[in-house]
């Protein structure tokens, strides 16, 4: 068993904001991440696939392949979007670095599966840098309350 | 129980070809690595030992004596070579980032003066790196 990562860049705004809550709740729990108008980051996201290495290509999964579903699923979803208007998700969902690091999880868990040449590769974990100074790792299990 | 983990970076260079396969297959799998002039990268090697510290010494085992070591068992043989050339192993075993790293773990584990080898954590570019764990 081995663990590969490759690491994407993709950058996007939020608004982090909870209609359910009063405003002056809003300002005390996100502060000047409830600013009205969003605001950019510029998100490092790291996959890690685990599995064997297969011994005809001494390789654990096609790097080709993860790149390519990378940047299907993930970048064309979320780079340069406005993650609170452009995302059908995070309509109703607060668009925390919590909440992006499992969607993306839950996103990427079955496409990466079950592939010809490594049956046995599988998503390990998600590691999703919002700023240098934070950062967020779901490797599934717990479910979105 | 703590970790220790050092450092180290070696630059070699590699093609990924499987004599089994055939050009067409090799080139559909590996690519512009399947190129046979072979191409380098800057490798960066983080080996973790995790141990209890010891009273006296305050440590894990002696930094310098895991420094040497790493020296000695892959940097010597590895630090400016052709793997698939110079390496022995890699005439026979493709040499992946996941090989590379597999190898270096059968090289060092048995012979750390304290602890237990946890990782080795082998980064082809900064943006791709394998851990390896041991065999499970």
């Amino acid at each position: 068993m081995i663990h590969l990562t490759r690491r994407y860049r993709f950058s996007a705004s939020h608004r982090l904001h909870n209609e359910a809550l009063s405003a002056e709740e809003n300002r005390r729990l996100y502060g000047k991440c409830d600013n009205a108008f969003g605001h950019g980051h510029n998100y490092v996201l790291d996959v890690t696939m685990a599995g064997p290495v297969e011994p005809e290509t001494g390789m654990v999964f096609d790097l080709g392949e993860l790149d390519r579903t990378i940047e299907r699923e993930v970048l064309e979803r979320f780079d340069t979007a406005n993650l609170n208007l452009d995302d059908k998700t995070f309509r109703n969902v607060v668009p925390t670095t919590e909440n992006l690091c499992m969607e993306i999880y839950q996103t990427l868990e079955a496409k990466l599966a079950g592939r010809e040449r490594w049956p046995a590769a599988r998503l390990e974990r998600v590691r999703l840098e919002e700023t240098n100074s934070n950062y967020f790792e779901y490797a599934g299990g717990a479910r979105r309350s | 129980m703590i970790y220790v983990t050092r450092r180290a970076e070696f630059s070699a260079s590699h093609y990924y070809h499987n004599p089994e396969l055939s050009p067409e297959e090799n080139r559909r799998i590996f690519g512009k690595c399947n190129n046979p002039h072979g191409h380098g990268h800057n490798y960066t090697l983080e080996v973790t030992v995790a141990g209890d510290v010891d009273s006296k010494t305050g440590m894990v085992l002696d930094i310098k004596d895991l420094k040497q070591l790493v020296e000695d068992e892959v940097l010597q043989s590895m630090d400016h070579r052709f793997l698939n050339k110079e390496v022995p192993v890699f005439s026979s075993t493709l040499p992946t980032t996941e090989n590379i790293a597999v190898e270096i773990w059968k090289r060092l584990a048995q012979k750390l003066p304290n602890g237990k080898l946890h990782r080795i954590r082998l980064y082809e570019t900064p943006d791709l790196y394998v851990d390896y764990f041991g065999e499970a």
